[in-house]
């Protein structure tokens, strides 16, 4: 499927000062798509925002919305909005006055004007709550009408930074829910920035994971995770172990390397040129442990365990090296190890990841 | 709260707090309770009267007074809480701005200067400069010393919004002025309040300025009141002072109000 281009950033870079937040930056975002902008805090993630919304602008570099470029443009001639981090809900204003604020400025008539507020309620299930002030509503309710807000003036582009981070557990989950759902419904390219992985992992089609002012990698939330291409997005997806190894030999996607524990592995790889040292990526859940082992067995002692519910992790002792391991409470507490029992891991050919330089 | 810290429980609460009240009140009420007395002489309570103020409300010098104090108290509030509002709108969303530090030192240096040298300053830059009209004169010099007083509230009230807001108008098309005007200011409102309150209440009070400067025609209140005084202490004095105190109450209840309501509205 072909996509319009909905937001092009070139060789964006950014200064504050000395420090430079971001390193020539460039990516595409495609119409209708859900984009998330990851990494941890001082990545540059939302300094990359708010140059898009018009709040930054590039030290050098280029950004174009639908082909015309807007990198230099003020925040109110731009097609798009952004849902803050704090709703920046208008707390003079009701609701409704609120939701009316951008259709008033881009100069829609009254009736069109109510129509798009009521529609706008219904659309996050606020119509009740019209006539309410700002500080009369929940933290799940604010976010509804910051969204609501946002998206009354039909915008190209929808922006928004960490809108979920305000919110307690459980709503953080429905809430993910509801602006996939909306995303869908709505059809408006979403750029979304979190420093939540599993927020990314769970709504986004595409993830552009950012470290350092740059990019780390971009792609769907499987290839960033299975197919980590530094041992930064390895260390910053999801848990993993990283472990010395030798290279021993490739053979296109796939390469054969000899590990800590002594044994030998057939690993996946891209960027490896030859034989030498590189750093492996194996997954916890991607060991197998007692009667999951299967593929290369090696022995080990367990040292720690830690119950979380839906899973148990496992510290276990090797020749060679300490693994992360972890397994699915499927059955029963039977299966359960104690710490200093003795038990067997496998690693099935493949499951590993060789990292490139 | 919990009643072991409740501070209306520690011992001599109640004592001290009518000393307190009564060392910080006495000298009023005198003077509001002798206002109404028949008697020439303070000393002498001869019955009740509401002859002082009649006399205050003939008295042609007196009137003028309070007029030219409220039309400078007017004007000089004005000009102060705008040109405040303005510093503190570009030192409170550029703090990095070059110079920014210096301008702030500038804008408050009224309050850390004596007032005697910037009254004297005052009075020589007008005669250099040939300005001799005094009501002219009055209303500039107000200005300059009431921004400050006007200045810090704003500060303090923008210093404590968010820059989300405006972003946020910003984001949702609103021109930079729209923003300021539907955004910001409502946002801001309680702090214009207090520096307009409180540099019109500076501007109505100020004698040292006011006495330099002053020309026939444009004696302010504290300057008529003090050569009244020079002259003889007239019972029409407690009449105009318990009007003032007055007024005076009503301007702070209204601030207060005022205030109240933007809290209920912004949490």
């Amino acid at each position: 499927m072909t996509r319009g281009k909905a937001v092009e950033v070139f060789k964006v870079s950014k200064s504050f000062g000395d420090y430079q937040a971001l390193k020539e930056v460039s990516f595409t975002i495609h119409e209708n798509e859900f984009f998330t902008l990851l990494g941890p805090s001082g990545c540059g993630k939302t300094t990359l925002l708010r140059m898009i919304a018009g709040f930054d602008i590039p030290s050098t570099g280029s950004i174009s919305l639908f082909g015309t470029e807007i990198g230099t443009l003020p925040p109110h001639k731009r097609r798009v909005n952004t849902v803050f981090q704090s709703y920046a809900l208008f707390p003079h204003m009701t609701l409704e006055q609120n939701i009316a604020f951008g259709l008033e400025n881009l100069g829609w008539d009254k009736a069109r004007r109510k129509a798009r507020v009521a529609e706008m309620l219904e659309l996050v299930h606020m119509t009740p709550f019209a006539k309410r002030k700002p500080a009369q509503l929940s933290g799940g309710q604010r976010q509804r009408i910051a969204l609501a807000r946002a998206l009354a003036p039909e915008p190209q582009v929808l922006l928004l930074d960490e809108p979920l981070s305000a919110l307690d557990l459980k709503l953080r989950q429905a809430m993910r829910d509801e602006l996939r759902t909306l995303q869908r419904q709505t059809g408006i390219t979403f750029i979304f920035v979190t420093h939540d992985q599993d927020e990314a992992l769970d709504m986004s089609d595409r993830i552009c994971v950012l470290g350092e002012g740059r990019i780390q990698q971009l792609g769907t939330p499987s290839e960033i995770y299975e197919e980590p291409e530094n041992r930064f997005v390895a260390d910053f997806i999801g848990a993993t172990n990283f472990l010395d190894v030798e290279v021993l030999s490739v053979d296109g996607p796939r390469a054969r390397v000899r590990t800590p524990m002594g044994i030998e592995i057939e690993a996946a790889q891209k960027g490896v040129s030859g034989p030498g040292k590189a750093t492996l990526s194996l997954r916890p859940e991607k060991i197998g442990i007692e009667d999951q082992a299967a593929g290369e067995i090696i022995a080990g002692t367990v040292t720690a365990r830690n119950y979380m519910g839906g899973f148990t992790h496992y510290t276990v002792e090797t020749r060679g090296a300490v693994l992360r391991v972890s397994r699915r409470n499927a059955l029963s507490q039977a299966e359960s190890y104690a710490i200093g029992q003795q038990v067997r891991l496998g690693i099935v050919a493949g499951s590993a990841r060789v990292l490139g330089q | 709260m919990k009643k072991s810290h409740d501070i209306r429980r520690y011992p001599g609460f109640g004592t001290v707090t009518v000393l307190f009240f009564l060392w910080l009140y006495a000298p009023i009420a005198v003077v509001i309770w002798l206002s109404f007395n028949e008697n020439r002489i303070v000393s002498v309570w001869t019955g009740f009267s509401l002859k002082w103020y009649r006399a205050a409300l003939d008295n042609g010098p007196l009137l003028d007074a309070v007029r030219t104090s409220l039309i400078v108290a007017v004007v000089a509030t004005a000009i102060a809480t705008t040109v405040a509002l303005m510093a503190a709108m570009v030192l409170s969303r550029n703090p990095t701005m070059r110079g920014a530090k210096l301008s702030e030192t500038v804008v408050n240096l009224p309050l850390l200067l004596p007032e005697i040298v910037l009254a004297v300053a005052t009075l020589i830059l007008f005669s250099q400069l040939g300005l001799a009209d005094g009501m002219t004169r009055l209303i500039v010099a107000h200005s300059t010393f009431c921004t400050p007083f006007a200045f810090l509230p704003i500060r303090a009230r923008l210093q404590g919004m968010s820059t989300d807001y405006e972003e946020a108008a910003q984001d949702l098309y609103a021109k930079p002025l729209t923003a300021f005007r539907r955004v910001t200011l409502p946002l801001i409102l309680p702090g214009v309040f207090s520096g307009a309150m409180l540099s019109f209440v500076i501007s109505m009070d100020d004698f040292i300025t006011s006495n330099m400067l002053a020309t026939g025609g444009t004696t302010t209140l504290p300057v008529y009141f003090f050569s009244l005084i020079k002259k003889s202490a007239s019972p029409e004095l407690n009449a105009i002072s318990t009007l003032l105190i007055v007024l005076s109450l009503v301007l702070a209840s209204a601030a207060l109000v005022l205030s109240m309501r933007a809290m209920r509205r912004d949490p």
